[in-house]
């Protein structure tokens, strides 16, 4: 076996065993309320991170893209409009396609 | 598998306690997880097309650019793996840091394993379901078992879409378009900010660990490896459950799930 493939394969095992550890803790643990909460907080911190690096960021460069910060705003209007979920995520998508289409960005 | 009211505790911060009052609801309140799952999972599942034209410009075979979306599964380790081959870092190097650049999916099923509350062997199937994606739109469900059929949905329709495209990427099928020209480069932000966006209603530790999490990540985007400063964001929860009393945690974590 090739090393490329080693590294491709090993990859795919940590991946897969970092995903399964958190459903394989033992309840017990996850009664400290200290834990718990921790756990609930995380995906917000995580998420929130995550869509402020995708919208302000394109590798390791802080960038501004219009287009997709006029999305992301479009989809704040949206959300703050009480907008289900799909439509949320279309004017998103089609305010950044159709300011790239007008040659924004 | 087991109802939540088989598994209930008192204290579940997510419990389905309307079911038993309007059990003809249930079927109405599956349809929209369901719905939105297979739209995100189809949206951002493209842009596995960038992923497999990546990969292969890399240096990897399109069976290696396969086997990651099949196998790993997970956006940021993948790119972070073929970044690290197209610099020519080490094999080892470029595997440990794809590896560390997952462990934000432990996180995310840390929090999971109490909402979907599977057992036995399906978790092995679930979890390669873990993704920011899938966790999201479990999360934002009012009931555990809109939580299991948004998961659910997301993952089938992710894990479809997202190997079809690496396979179409990899053999030169993301020549053809650009995902960013349909705007699809906004689907994974503005889905993420609307799945949080009940959160951040929720309460002001939310919007503090949110804000905190963004800043974090934008901050250190520019002197660590893409990836490292989202997983570094959740120092903002750390730093939120240390800094705030057990009490008044538990408090408003029953009420996140009303």
């Amino acid at each position: 076996m090739s090393a490329m493939w080693i590294a491709v394969l090993a990859t795919a095992a940590g991946c897969y065993a970092l995903k399964l550890t958190g459903l394989i803790v033992p309840e017990r643990l996850l009664a400290s309320p200290r834990l718990r909460r921790f756990a609930e907080l995380v995906p917000v911190a995580l998420l929130a991170g995550l869509v402020a690096v995708q919208a302000g960021a394109k590798g390791s460069a802080l960038v501004l893209d219009p287009a997709r910060l006029a999305g992301l705003a479009a989809a704040v209007v949206a959300l703050l409009l009480r907008a289900p979920f799909l439509v949320v995520i279309v004017v998103a998508a089609a305010t950044a396609a159709l300011l790239r289409l007008a040659g924004v960005g | 598998m087991a109802t939540p009211h088989e598994r209930g505790r008192p204290g579940d911060p997510v419990r389905d306690d309307t079911r038993a009052v309007h059990p003809g609801r249930k079927d109405a309140r599956a349809v929209r997880p369901v719905r939105d799952g297979i739209l995100l999972g189809l949206a951002v599942g493209i842009s596995g097309l960038a992923f497999g034209a990546a990969a292969v410009s890399a240096g990897l075979s399109v069976g290696q650019a396969s086997a990651l979306s099949l196998l790993a599964y997970t956006g940021a380790s993948q790119f972070a793996l073929a970044g690290a081959i197209a610099s020519g870092g080490s094999l080892l190097a470029g595997a440990t840091g794809a590896i560390l650049l997952g462990s934000r999916n432990a996180l995310y099923s840390l929090r999971l394993a109490d909402v979907l509350r599977v057992r036995g062997l399906a978790r092995l199937l679930a979890a390669q379901g873990v993704t920011d994606e899938s966790t999201a739109l479990a999360l934002a469900q009012p009931d555990p078992a809109a939580a299991r059929a948004g998961f659910g949905a997301t993952f089938a329709a992710l894990y479809l879409t997202w190997n079809a495209a690496t396979l179409a990427g990899a053999i030169g099928a993301g020549r053809v378009g650009s995902p960013a020209a349909l705007g699809l480069d906004v689907v994974g932000p503005a889905a993420f900010l609307a799945l949080i966006w009940p959160r951040l209603a929720s309460g002001g530790t939310e919007r503090a660990v949110a804000a905190g999490g963004a800043v974090i990540a934008l901050t250190l985007t520019p002197v660590l490896p893409p990836g490292a400063p989202v997983i570094l964001a959740s120092v903002a929860a750390l730093t939120a459950v240390l800094g705030g009393r057990p009490d008044v945690a538990r408090d408003t974590a029953t009420e996140a799930a009303q």
